[in-house]
């Protein structure tokens, strides 16, 4: 009894375990900070808005997004996904959420930013009913810890309108 | 390692874990650095393991100190007692 290896087993399981318990205690430590993060998106152009064969409406944005996410960094943040969608309502769906852009931040330095933008992702509703739509433009964030929870949260901007023609 | 040796160990073992994770805990939150933590964290693991697992001389202070033969040939082992079943038959009977 009490040789070397189960010795040496011993302090590893020990390590192991507490190790887990820090790991809890710094995404506990999480809960404590509250961030205050803002953003602004502003639509400086609408490029092209169209009909498409199939009867789907496309649109293309350039967008001018400002956002100061600092604030969400702590030391157990790994990096912040952001992304912006817009969302509208239409008779068939309460809520039409469309990714137009995101980033990955990877650090506290990169969280404050300023991008002009076209959609980098296509803006396509399935059906035609984007003429003079009224729609947010949301700018949503994942916070990915180094260890345990994630959080996520949103700014939601409103007061967008796409225009009543195609173009 | 002999019989206090052990227990000794086993004591500086957890007590070495225990302080080495809360200073690892309390610098890092302090600092504001995850990887700061982990590297005290993980020299305290290698120092604990370092003074607890090998079997360092500090572990054998109180070594067990048997009879020497001659005294238990002086000392006979006691022999059973002959036949005590059949007195508890008879007085189970009564």
């Amino acid at each position: 009894m009490h040789s070397f290896g189960q010795r040496a087993n011993a302090i590893v399981t020990f390590s192991v375990t507490l190790l887990a318990v820090i790991c809890s205690l710094a995404s506990f430590s999480d809960n404590f900070n509250t961030p205050s993060p803002s953003a602004e998106v502003k639509v400086s152009n609408i490029n092209w808005f169209q009909k498409q064969r199939n009867g789907n409406d496309e649109v293309s944005l350039t967008l001018n997004i400002s956002a100061d996410l600092q604030s969400l960094f702590t030391w157990n943040t790994k990096q912040v996904f952001v992304f912006v969608a817009a969302e509208y309502e239409t008779p068939q769906n309460a809520l039409n959420q469309i990714s137009l852009w995101d980033a990955i931040i990877p650090a506290k330095e990169n969280a404050k930013f300023w991008i002009h933008t076209s959609n980098k992702y296509r803006f396509i509703d399935q059906g035609s009913s984007l003429r003079g739509k009224d729609y947010n433009l949301t700018l949503h964030w994942h916070v990915m810890p180094k260890t345990g929870k994630m959080f996520a949260d949103k700014i939601v901007m409103s007061g967008y309108q796409l225009p009543d023609e195609y173009k | 390692m002999d019989w206090p040796g052990q227990k000794l160990a086993e004591k500086l073992m957890e007590i070495f874990l225990v302080v080495f994770a809360a200073v690892a805990f309390s610098v890092g939150y302090l600092i504001g650095s995850f990887q700061t933590m982990l590297l005290i964290y993980a020299a305290g693991v290698l120092l604990t393991a370092l003074v607890t697992v090998p079997n360092w001389p500090f572990f054998n202070r109180h070594p067990l100190n048997w009879l020497d033969p001659s005294e238990v040939e002086r000392h006979p082992k006691p022999q059973p007692a002959p036949a005590p079943a059949s007195k508890k038959k008879s007085s189970r009977q009564k």
